[in-house]
Parts: C-alpha cells; structure tokens; sequence
C-alpha cells in the first residue's frame, strides 16, 4: 500500500458523514461478533448439530433406509458391547493407537535431532520426509498395498537377496500379528514427519545460550537431552502425542485400504467397524453407537490438552 | 577414554545413519512408486527380475491407459472442483474469524478460540453417519456438492486457529497507524492487515487444500456415482477391483495425485508449523 493513495482516502473519509451501517460495522463491540459470527453459525450446523445428531440415533433403532427413530434408549450400546467383533475392534483400536505412538515419538525424536543442525542438502531431506503427510494418504496406503503385495512384494524379494528367507516369503496383510504389524508400520510412517516438524519447532525455540550454559558445564549428549531439551520440548510433544493419539483414534482409511479389518477383524479398529456397521451394513443406530465409543476416548484426549494448553500459559 | 575428536565422528556417524534410515523408509513408497508406473507389465510381473531395474525400456502404456480407460481425468478435475471451492468457503469464513479471534473478542474469544479448535475432536467417524442423513435432505447425495458443503467443517475451525496465530503474530500497531490515518476497524483489517497476512492466507489455502486432496471418509459414504468421485476414494475402490490390479496404472494415479501439492506445500510447510505451534501453546 502505498502512502499518498492512504493519505488521500484518509482525509476523503473524515470530510464525509458516514451512514448508519458503517458506523455500527466500526464499533468494535459489534464488529467481532459480526466477524466470528458467520464461522460460529457454520461450525454449529454441521459440527455441533450432527454430534447431537449422532447421540440421538446411537439412542434410536434409525436405518439407511430411512425407517423409524423409535427411541430404544441403551439398547444399541448394550447389544453392541456384547458382541465379539466390537471388543475385538476395542482392543485392536487400543493396541493399534498406543503401539504407534510409541514408535512414532521415539522415531520422531530422533529425526528431530538428527535434523536440529544444519547442513547441506537439508532442503531435499526434509522434502523427502514431508511426502507421506503431504501426499494424500489413501493413494499412500495404495502404494504399501502394492508392497505388501503377495506375489510381488518388494520387502520378500529383499529379504530372499539378503538371504534370510526362501521361497514365497511373508503373507504381510494375511496373517493375523503380521498384519496389525504392517498397519502399524504404515501409520507410523504416515504420522512420523508431522510429529517430527512439530518437535523441531519446538527444539528451534530453545534460546542458544541454555545449550551453550549445557556444554560449557560439560554435560554430555544423553544427560544434555534428557535434563534440558526433554523437560524444554515437553510441552509441545504431548500436543503432537495427543494429536496423533485422536487422528489414530479415529482414521479408517490405512486399514480400509490394506485389510479392510481383516484377516479375522484382527486389524478391525472401532473407527472401521462404525463405517462397516453403518454405512455398509445400514444399520446406522449400532454404527453410530459404535462410533460414540471412541468420544470418552477424545474427550480425555481434550481435557489433557486443555490442562498442557493452560499450564504453558502460566510459565 | 573417548577422544573428543572420536566422539564427534561418532555421534555424526549415528547421526547420518538414522537420517538415512528414515528418510528412505518414508520416501521408499513414492520411489517405488515411480518405478513402477514407468514398467512395462511384462517386466513388472516377470518374478525373476530384479524389481529395481528396468529390463525392458520405459513406457509411458500406464499413464496412458489410466486417462484413456478410467476416468482418473475426470476424478483430478472432481477434486480440483471441490478443493477450489472449499478453500474459498474457508477463506470466507476463516480469514475474519481469525482477526475476531486475535484482536476483538478479548477473554471470552480466547475461550471460543480454543472451543473451535476441539471441534478437531469430533471428527469424520463421528459425523459421517448423521450427516449421510444431513445430505439426503439437502438433496445433494451423490454430488460434488456434498462435499463442498461438508469439507469446511473441518477446514473452517483449523484454519481459524491457523489465522488466530497469524494476526496475533502482527503487531497492533500497525491497525493503530492505519486507524489514525482514519480507518475504521473494518477497514484497518480489510485494507491494511490482510494485505501483510496474505503469505498466511496463502497458508491457509494451501493447507485446506491438502485436507481435501487427503479426505476420504465422506467422499465414500456420500458419493456412490463412479463420474463424481475425488481422487483419493476413486483410486483406491474402482482401480482397485476384483482380483485383477493394473498396478502400473494404479502407480501412476498415486503419483500424480501426490507429487504436485507436496512440492507446492513444501514452500509453505515453516509458515504452517509456526501458525499451528504459536496457536496451540501461546
């Protein structure tokens, strides 16, 4: 913006009387409302209203086909606890999110680290690692499935030219530990350059002087990282934990594309079984209900953000 | 007794090592991804090969057959509908509420700000079975249209809290010299701060695209129709059917729906990281 044209509509609007509407649109105690408001609207009739939404059928007997909404009170939630299926795709969901977790925050620690310094060639590395959160993820999961194929698969006929196994190889989506092992590989790999980025910028926010004070006091590189860079960089992992935690929670594509909750549901997560139940099998009161398990899960995940959120505040 | 000196090649050894490591396990798919679109399916299916080298010369058959034999074209051109259309909608509502966020709404914004943000806690898998419903009625159901108007509602509360971090990174003073000048409020923000924020903007336009490049639960429940799919569902169930796997075309529709926005978002990815950490922890 240049100054004269500022200067020159800056004095036309002070010799103007303005009209009612502007005035009102000026008055700060209005204009943030007005602002906020049309994004607030929005967000209630498709985020706040369909949550409600889904709390009604989960308490209904509603089907695609549009039937009834009788009220049937706890019903669905008891028939669907008691099934084997659902506890199997609790377990797997429980198994499936902390088991990647872990990896990926040990993982993403030390890419973090790894990446702190600069050098050259930085650039193309961290092109390199962005690609599998950039790129979208269901035509990742397409590639792994052509990985994992059961003839061709790549991982087999590296491991026949290392010599460590014979033959056909492994089945990686067709048997039962395997394959919850080959989902989980795959998620850690979609999860991983965000929860790095998230890290680093966090590890770029530590003052200099605090690692210069470090090894002037002699401190080696373990007792260096945990005493002062795990304590400083806390805050902002258990943001990128918890975000892993909920995206976990609730993705269904990875397994949608890979196993479709197979061999055995033993790769069915919640989230998955909900799609099956109710968009596939129609019933969309038990898929709802099913869906609705996961909240407390989210909701512990948001009341533990709130409380990091608030005590970073504070300091 | 270590030598300094010894140490330090150590640790630069362990250092390049996990760095290798990880980036080939996490770039690995896309090369495969390469060589494979390119490979004649003679070579590609002949187990005796080596599936890392070329036997035969390149071709370009794959790539060909996905935009002649399936409607690939026609899903790229879907998602691009819908991704232009939906980062306008976010834009719209995202852009003012951010600055409301950041500037006018004071303790109780702060509040709201937060609230909008947890909305990311009631995600698709909760959603999509109410909203199959929410769609019917608008008498959308199997268009694109469904999708432009659900997709804001996980752009829209992202993008806000992106654009809360943004403004709040401005000093006021620059609203306080424009108001001097004599604008009001309003016209401070439209003239004035959202003319230094449109690397930001462009953040957010970049990002809510890639969310609808990467969307797949609503896409699959709401569209039935093969013509009206998005890339990301297309791919996976119509080239991906029986038993039979055309794996260089499916290859080939992998990468070209991926590589573009990577390269494109990798411009932005600093300002994201900092909008997003600025947001959640100060």
């Amino acid at each position: 913006m240049d100054a004269p044209a500022k200067i020159t509509s800056a004095t036309s609007n002070l010799g103007r009387a303005r009209p009612r509407a502007a005035f009102i649109l000026d008055s700060e105690r209005w204009l943030g409302p007005l602002l906020i408001g049309p994004a607030i609207l929005y967000i209630v009739l498709l985020v706040a209203a369909p949550f409600f939404m889904a709390l009604y059928y989960s308490l209904s007997n509603t089907t695609t086909g549009g039937g009834t909404l009788g009220f049937v009170g706890l019903r669905n939630f008891i028939n669907v606890v008691g099934t084997p299926k659902f506890q199997t795709a609790l377990k797997n969901t429980i198994v499936f999110a902390f088991l990647s977790q872990a990896v990926i925050l040990v993982l993403s620690n030390a890419l973090a680290l790894a990446l702190q310094k600069d050098f050259r060639g930085k650039g193309l590395i961290r092109f390199l690692i962005l690609l599998p959160w950039v790129a979208p993820i269901s035509v990742g999961t397409i590639a792994w499935l052509w990985i994992f194929d059961s003839t061709y698969s790549v991982l087999n006929w590296m491991l026949r030219m290392a010599g460590l196994i014979e033959g056909q190889g492994f089945m990686w989506l067709g048997v039962p530990h395997l394959a919850m092992g080959s989902v989980i590989a795959v998620h850690v790999w979609r999860q991983l350059p965000l929860a790095t980025v998230i890290l680093l910028a966090g590890l770029s926010s530590i003052p200099n002087d605090i690692h210069d004070a470090a090894a002037v006091d002699g401190a080696g590189f373990w007792r260096h990282y945990f005493q002062i860079t795990l304590p400083l960089i806390l805050p902002i992992s258990l943001v990128a934990v918890l975000f892993g935690l909920v995206f976990t929670f609730t993705d269904m594509i990875i397994i949608y594309n890979l196993t479709r909750g197979g061999p055995y549901d033993t790769t069915q997560v919640l989230a998955s079984l909900a799609f099956y139940t109710g968009i596939a099998g129609g019933d969309l009161a038990e898929g709802a209900a099913i869906a609705l398990f996961l909240f407390p899960l989210l909701l512990a995940a948001a009341l533990a953000f709130l409380r990091i959120a608030r005590r970073a505040e504070v300091t | 007794m270590i030598g300094p000196k010894l140490r330090s090649w150590g640790a630069r050894a362990v250092r390049w090592t996990i760095l290798a490591a990880l980036t080939i396990f996490l770039a690995f798919p896309f090369s495969w991804m390469v060589i494979t679109a390119f490979k004649r399916t003679s070579d590609l299916y002949d187990l005796k090969h080596n599936p890392f080298l070329f036997y035969e010369p390149p071709t370009l058959e794959h790539i060909d057959r996905l935009f002649s034999e399936t409607l690939y074209g026609q899903w790229l051109l879907n998602t691009a509908f819908v991704g232009v259309l939906v980062v306008l909608i976010t834009l719209v509502l995202a852009v003012p509420a951010g600055y409301a966020l950041a500037r006018l709404t004071g303790t109780w914004g702060e509040k709201l700000g937060i609230g909008i943000f947890l909305t990311y806690l009631i995600p698709p898998t909760l959603l999509f079975i109410p909203l199959s419903r929410v769609v019917v009625n608008l008498g959308v159901d199997d268009s694109l249209w469904s999708l432009v108007v659900v997709y804001p509602s996980f752009t829209v509360p992202f993008s806000a809290w992106l654009m809360m971090g943004f403004f709040k990174a401005i000093p006021k003073d620059v609203e306080e010299a424009a108001m001097i000048d004599g604008y009001s409020r309003l016209g401070a923000f439209i003239r004035v701060v959202v003319p230094i924020s449109l690397a930001g903007i462009l953040t957010v336009a970049i990002f809510s695209f890639t969310l609808v490049m990467q969307e797949f639960v609503y896409a699959v429940t709401f569209i039935s129709s093969v013509r009206n799919l998005t890339v990301s569902v297309g791919v996976p169930t119509f080239l991906v059917h029986g038993d039979v796997y055309f794996w260089g075309s499916l290859m080939a529709g992998c990468f070209i729906a991926s590589i573009p926005i990577a390269i494109l978002y990798n411009f932005f990815v600093d300002r994201f990281i900092a909008g997003f950490t600025a947001g959640a922890i100060k």
